[in-house]
C-alpha cells in the first residue's frame, strides 16, 4: 500500500508531469480572470484559502517528508543537513502564501460590500512605538535567537572532505538558494540560464512597480483587484523559482538526472540523449539536405523564430487582444512588460519543446557560443 | 509604610545623574516620556514615535524585514569572532574549521553563522513576499522595493561566497557550478556569445585567463587565490555594500511615509 503510493509520487514527481500539474492547475488556484474565477468557486478550489484548506495543506507536506524519514533512498537527500532550509523554506511559504490569500479574501468580501479592509484603522488612533512594538521586536528577536541557537546545537554545520580539484562529486549542487537556475540549465545554456534570466529577475523584480500601475491594493491584503499581477508574480515565485529549488534538490540526482523521491540515486541510470536542433529539424529531417556551410542561412529559421517571438507577437498583440491595455499603460511600459513577460514565459515553453520535440536549441551556433 | 512618597528602586535609578545622562527622557512612563524615549535615542529613532495599529500586528508585519536585519548583527558579530580563527588559506582553512568546532569554546560559532545565513535567505525572501502580498511596493515605494531587491541580491551573493570558505568538498564544486556561469558571459566570458569578437587581428583579448570569471576567481579554476578573493568580497566588500544599501532603505521607509497600510 504504502509502496503504491510511493510509486505514485514518484511518477507524479517527474518535472514533465508535476510541472504540468503545477502550470495547468494554477490559474484555478489564483484565478485571473473571470472566466478562471468562476472554476475556481465551482469546484470549491477557494477552499485552499481557508481554514480547513490550511490544515490539508500542511497535512499533506508532513505526511510527505514523514514518509519519507523513513524511506531509506528519501531520508538520505531529507536528512542532510543544508537542505533543512528547504524543509523550512516549504513550510514557511506554504504557512504565508495561505495566510495571504486567507486574508486577502477577508478583504475582498469586506471591499465588496462597501467596507474598508481589515487593517484600516483611524488615522488619529495611533500607537506607542514605546512600549508597543519595541517589545513585539525585543521578544521576536529573542525566540528567533532561541530558535537559531537549539538549531545551531542540535544540527552541526555540514563539514565533507577537505577540497581536492581532482575527485568531482556526480551531482556537484550549487547553494540550494540557486538550484533553481541550476535547473535552468539543463534547458539553456549557461550565458541565458546562468547570466541573462538572473539579470532579467533581478531588473524585472525592480521594475514591477513602474510596471505596475494598477494604484489598488496597497497597504493590505487582497486579491481580486490585483489579480492579473499576483498571478504572474505568483507564478513566477512559486512555480519558476521555489517548485524548480525543490526539484534541484530532492529530485536531481547523479548526473543531473531525474529520481523520484523514493528512488535510488542509481549513478548507471541511463537516460537517452537525443536532443535535436531546430536547424537539423528543417534541413536533415525536413528538406533532406545536408546542413548549410552559412552559419546565418543554416539557423535563419531560428532567428525567424526569435524575431516573431520577442519582436512581432508583442506588436501583433498591442494591435489585437491587448489593444485597451497597451492604450492604458502607453508603449515605454508596454515594451519592458513584454520583454520580461516573455522571457519568463519563454522558460516553460523551451522545457515542452524540450518533452515533446527533443528540440535542443532554436538556434545553435556553438562557434560563436551563441546558443538559445 | 514609614513613607509613602518612598520611591523603589528602579525610579530612583531613573533619576539617577548617570541613568538620565544615558537615556536623556528618565524613565519611560508618562506619553510624553515614550516619545521622548524613542526620539531621543540614536538607534530607537529608526522609528517613528507612534505607528498606526496595523503597524504592530505580526500578520501585517510577519517581522521579517526586522529580522532580516537581527540577522545581519548576529551574522556580523559570530563572523568576527570566527575570523578571530579563520586563515583563508588552502593549507589551513579546512582544519582551521575544524579547530573551530573542536578547540574553540563554546563552539558552535560556525553553526549559528551557517545556520543564520541560511535563515537570512529565508527572513529576506520572506519579507519581499510579505511587501508583495500587501501591494507595498506600490508608489510612493517604488525605489525602496528596488533597493530591497538589491539587497535581497546580496544577501544571496554574501551567502555565496561564504560558502567557500570552509574549503571541502562541497564548498568548492558548489563554488564551481556557481561561478562556471561567468564563462558564458557575454562579451566578458571567454565562452559567451560575442567573446570572439572583442580582438585585435588574431589576438583574442577576452580568453580563459583574462575574462570575468578569471577576474572574479583570481585564476582558471577555484584555487588559493579564489579562497582570498571571496573572503575578501565576504567579509568586507559585500556587506559594505549591503550595509550602506541598509541605510538608503531604512531611511527611505520613514521618507516614503512609514509602513504602508490603507488610506
Amino acid at each position: 500500500m504504502l509502496q503504491t503510493i510511493k510509486d505514485i509520487i514518484d511518477i507524479l514527481s517527474a518535472p514533465t508531469v508535476s510541472f504540468t500539474f503545477l502550470t495547468v492547475a494554477f490559474p484555478f488556484v489564483f484565478p485571473p480572470t473571470d472566466w478562471f474565477e468562476k472554476i475556481h468557486r465551482k469546484f470549491g478550489i477557494w477552499r485552499l484559502w481557508t481554514k480547513p484548506g490550511f490544515y490539508g495543506g500542511m497535512f499533506a507536506i508532513t505526511f510527505f517528508f514523514v514518509v519519507g524519514y523513513f524511506d531509506p533512498n528519501f531520508h538520505v537527500t531529507l536528512t542532510k543537513a543544508d537542505n533543512f532550509p528547504i524543509i523550512l523554506m516549504i513550510y514557511s511559504m506554504f504557512i504565508t502564501i495561505w495566510w495571504s490569500m486567507y486574508q486577502a479574501y477577508l478583504n475582498d468580501e469586506r471591499l465588496e460590500n462597501g467596507l474598508k479592509p481589515n487593517e484600516y484603522n483611524d488615522p488619529d488612533d495611533k500607537v506607542l512605538v514605546w512600549p508597543d512594538l519595541v517589545y513585539i521586536e525585543f521578544i521576536a528577536l529573542i525566540l528567533f535567537m532561541v530558535f537559531l541557537i537549539v538549531w545551531s546545537i542540535l544540527v552541526a554545520a555540514p563539514l565533507e572532505e577537505p577540497a581536492n580539484p581532482a575527485a568531482t562529486p556526480n551531482p556537484s549542487k550549487a547553494p540550494w538558494y540557486f538550484l533553481g537556475l541550476q535547473e535552468m540549465l539543463v534547458y539553456f545554456d549557461p550565458w541565458i540560464a546562468g547570466i541573462v534570466f538572473p539579470m532579467f529577475i533581478i531588473i524585472g523584480m525592480m521594475a514591477i512597480p513602474y510596471m505596475d500601475i494598477n494604484k489598488k491594493g496597497d497597504g493590505y491584503y487582497s486579491f481580486k483587484e490585483r489579480r492579473i499581477g499576483m498571478f504572474i508574480f505568483m507564478y513566477g515565485w512559486l512555480v519558476l523559482w521555489l517548485f524548480l529549488i525543490v526539484i534541484g534538490t530532492f529530485f536531481r540526482g547523479p548526473n543531473w538526472n531525474f529520481f523520484g523521491p523514493f528512488e535510488y540515486w542509481d549513478a548507471h541510470k541511463v537516460v537517452p540523449l537525443n536532443n535535436v536542433n531546430l536547424s537539423e529539424y528543417i534541413w536533415v529531417k525536413t528538406l533532406g539536405t545536408g546542413l548549410p556551410a552559412n552559419i546565418l542561412i543554416r539557423e535563419g529559421i531560428g532567428f525567424l523564430v526569435l524575431v516573431a517571438y520577442m519582436g512581432i507577437l508583442p506588436i501583433l498583440l498591442a494591435k489585437s487582444w491587448l489593444k485597451n491595455y497597451f492604450q492604458e499603460i502607453g508603449p515605454v511600459r508596454y515594451t519592458f512588460i513584454m520583454l520580461f513577460g516573455l522571457s519568463m514565459l519563454a522558460l516553460p515553453i523551451k522545457m515542452y519543446m524540450r518533452w515533446l520535440f527533443n528540440l535542443k536549441y532554436i538556434i545553435a551556433i556553438p562557434e560563436w557560443f551563441f546558443n538559445i | 509604610m514609614e513613607n509613602k512618597n518612598k520611591k523603589s528602586f528602579l525610579e530612583r535609578m531613573g533619576e539617577s545623574q548617570v541613568w538620565k545622562s544615558i537615556i536623556r527622557s528618565g524613565v519611560p512612563r508618562s506619553r510624553r516620556q515614550r516619545m521622548q524615549a524613542i526620539l531621543g535615542s540614536v538607534f530607537l529613532h529608526l522609528h517613528p514615535a507612534r505607528i498606526p495599529k496595523h503597524a504592530v500586528k505580526i500578520g501585517y508585519t510577519w517581522c521579517m524585514g526586522g529580522l532580516s536585519f537581527f540577522l545581519f548583527i548576529v551574522l556580523t558579530i559570530t563572523g568576527l569572532l570566527l575570523m578571530f580563527y579563520y586563515r583563508p588559506t588552502v593549507e589551513y582553512a579546512y582544519t582551521d574549521i575544524i579547530d573551530m568546532a573542536e578547540q574553540v569554546p563554546l563552539g558552535i560559532m560556525r553553526e549559528l553563522h551557517r545556520w543564520g545565513a541560511h535563515a537570512m535567505v529565508l527572513t529576506v525572501w520572506l519579507h519581499m513576499l510579505r511587501v508583495f502580498m500587501t501591494g507595498s511596493y506600490k508608489p510612493p515605494r517604488e525605489f525602496n522595493w528596488g533597493v530591497g531587491v538589491l539587497l535581497m541580491t546580496l544577501t544571496m551573493f554574501l551567502s555565496f561566497t561564504g560558502y567557500l570558505l570552509p574549503w571541502d568538498q562541497l564548498a568548492i564544486w558548489a563554488i564551481t557550478v556557481g561561478t562556471n556561469m561567468a564563462r558564458a558571459h557575454p562579451f566578458i566570458g571567454h565562452e559567451g556569445p560575442g567573446a570572439s569578437l572583442l580582438a585585435i587581428g588574431d589576438i583574442n583579448l577576452v580568453h580563459a585567463g583574462s575574462d570575468v570569471r578569471f577576474a572574479l576567481l583570481g585564476g582558471r579554476f577555484v584555487g588559493e587565490a579564489s579562497l582570498l578573493r571571496f573572503y575578501v568580497l565576504h567579509c568586507i566588500g559585500v556587506p559594505f555594500i549591503t550595509m550602506i544599501l541598509m541605510a538608503v532603505h531604512f531611511w527611505r521607509i520613514r521618507k516614503d511615509g512609514g509602513i504602508s497600510g490603507p488610506l
